[in-house]
């Protein structure tokens, strides 16, 4: 085994630990255990709030995916990534105050719960979204794992197996006995690992190449097409790389686990700090870890699996003890995103399933464990998924963001900014959403050269305005007699 | 139930307009990034020129861009951001 790789593993994990002990504390001394073990009572300072951001959306598709992919693709692929460059600011401030008033008036500690007292307590609208949660999530989860497990896998030379277990059993501890914020803190730590280790390997990978010039003659002399916005065989096309402004972009802000984020921040001042550290850091990740990729490529020629092109290029332009501290980045990334969705998954189930319609007398203990058996039963589910795990992690990963974006970005927008839309517009849009991203994604994938994203979104927005637009008088009448 | 919005919350003025910075500033973001990119990288290679060891067109769309990105979200929160009170009206118990 590669000692000086693992040990700064190792020491990472260790304090990941540390963190979740910590925050179990903060569990036994609340009041509100739910909206202390799944929004860490909205007490998120404007750093942390930026960085855990930034490591949820910068998950393994982009830190182990990513740079795979433009390895293969060249420049034109890191043109892609810049997309997320927006999430850093547009989330926060479309959003932005609203969805936290709106949060707090609402006492709402889960999307649902927003969506829920938005849409009249329709119980259609919460029983698609928590569906479409726990199927979607449930997807990007496994493949978050897999990617976890492959990248330990090849740092130890431990089978897959077993590199799988070691991360099962480090992620599913410090989320089940620390809630949001020791996803929160850990967070805090994995963007920060994420960001100097992303800088390192940069230059790291530079100096090996002999400068930036070189690296690029290198490219042209391989194959011209490495260094225009076209891909390697000119099919990245204009339409389909913009596309992505969609999906990596402004659709983000309709997934879950950053919209969880934008009601856990303690005030607009945390807000407006977490707006610039967090366009700065995502876009300085984004461009450094993508380039990382293509730079790779004509110093270690020939690599056939993208996946390990991070860890390989690593070790090969760093000194064995820096690699393990700059590969924990990576590892870092996977995991900060896995924990916040298992956290998802787990409170689409507990609090807007089992609270609002299996036992809503369930006492704050009865809930207690509930949540912790849940949170647990979830992850060894995922575990064994991730057994026998499919070889196409981006795709995977991918599948699962555009059916959430497809699902949720009328509802929700719709839901802070336009009054006059309702329940059954949020219906329409979410049935129409998910069904023609499915439809669409296996039989037509790419319709008119653009991601398969684009559509269902334009339909599940025809659907919300015209539908909202149609039954709209009679709905608040009914539904109020009915419901107060 | 006493969730009820109102809409015309002073508050949401505010916010309304934030949201409007936002949508600008990606609108501005994508036609920086899509103009450099493909206005410049469209040429033939051969005919390149490039910036830092960078193809020009990468170089001004993802690495300037970015930069450009950053000192404008910094100008618009430090200038037309407001500071709101999220919590004004938790006094009253439900």
């Amino acid at each position: 085994m590669n000692w000086p790789v693992v040990i700064p593993l190792i020491i990472f994990i260790i304090s990941i630990f540390f963190i979740g002990f910590w925050s179990s504390k903060y569990i036994k001394n609340s009041s509100n255990f739910l909206q202390e073990y799944f929004l860490g009572s909205r007490e998120l300072g404007g750093f942390i709030l930026a960085m855990t951001m930034v490591a949820t959306y910068g998950s393994a598709s982009s830190f182990i995916g990513g740079p795979g992919v433009a390895y293969t693709q060249g420049l034109g692929w890191v043109l892609l990534a810049m997309a997320q460059v927006a999430t850093g600011y547009f989330v926060l401030m479309v959003l932005g105050k609203k969805f936290a008033i709106y949060a707090r008036k609402y006492k709402a500690i889960t999307l649902i719960d927003f969506l829920k007292c938005r849409y009249n307590n329709s119980k259609w609208v919460v029983l698609i979204s928590a569906f479409s949660i726990i199927v979607f999530l449930f997807s990007a989860m496994a493949a978050q794992w897999i990617g976890g497990a492959r990248l330990i896998e090849s740092l130890t030379g431990l089978n897959y197996t077993s590199a799988l277990f070691i991360f099962a059993v480090a992620v599913l501890i410090y989320v089940i006995i620390g809630g949001f914020r020791a996803v929160a803190f850990t967070d805090m730590i994995q963007g920060v690992v994420m960001f100097v280790g992303t800088l390192i390997i940069l230059i790291g990978t530079i100096i090996a190449g002999g400068g930036i010039s070189n690296i690029m003659a290198d490219l042209v002399a391989e194959n011209p097409n490495l260094v225009t916005p076209y891909g390697y065989d000119g099919s990245l096309t204009p339409a389909y790389v913009s596309s992505f402004w969609i999906l990596v972009g402004v659709g983000v802000v309709a997934l879950p686990q950053v919209t969880v984020r934008a009601m856990a921040y303690k005030n607009s001042k945390a807000m407006h700090r977490a707006l610039i550290t967090g366009t700065i850091v995502v876009g300085f990740i984004m461009l450094g870890m993508h380039l990382i990729g293509v730079f790779a490529r004509p110093i270690l020629p020939g690599i056939e699996v993208g996946d390990s092109v991070m860890p390989l290029i690593a070790m090969e332009v760093l000194p064995p003890w820096l690699a393990g501290i700059v590969l924990a980045a990576p590892l870092a990334a996977i995991m900060s995103t896995v924990d916040s969705l298992l956290l998802i998954v787990s409170s689409a189930v507990v609090k807007d399933v089992y609270v609002n319609y299996i036992k809503p007398t369930a006492t704050q203990k009865q809930v207690k464990r509930v949540s912790y058996t849940v949170t647990g039963i979830l992850g060894i589910l995922v575990f064994s998924m991730a057994l026998s795990p499919p070889n196409l992690l981006v795709w995977l990963n991918l599948f699962a963001f555009g059916g959430l974006q497809a699902t949720f970005i009328w509802p929700v927008i719709m839901g802070l900014y336009w009054h006059r839309g309702n329940q059954y517009g949020a219906v329409a849009s979410m049935i129409v959403g998910i069904s023609s991203y499915i439809i669409i994604h296996t039989y037509f994938p790419d319709l008119l050269g653009v991601h398969t994203v684009i559509f269902p979104i334009l339909f599940s927005l025809l659907a919300f305005v015209t539908v909202s637009l149609m039954k709209k008088d009679t709905s608040s009448s009914t539904l109020n007699s009915s419901v107060y | 139930m006493n969730n009820q919005i109102d809409p015309k919350d002073p508050r949401f003025k505010i916010a309304n307009r934030e949201a409007l910075i936002g949508i600008g500033l990606v609108i501005f973001n994508f036609i920086w990034w899509f103009g450099f990119a493909y206005g410049l990288g469209s040429a033939p290679v051969e005919e390149y020129s490039y910036v830092f060891g960078m193809p020009a067109w990468f170089f001004y769309s993802c690495v300037l861009g970015f930069v450009v990105m950053v000192i404008l979200v910094i100008i618009m929160v430090k200038c037309f951001f407001k500071e709101v009170d999220f919590d004004v009206e938790e006094e009253d118990h439900t």
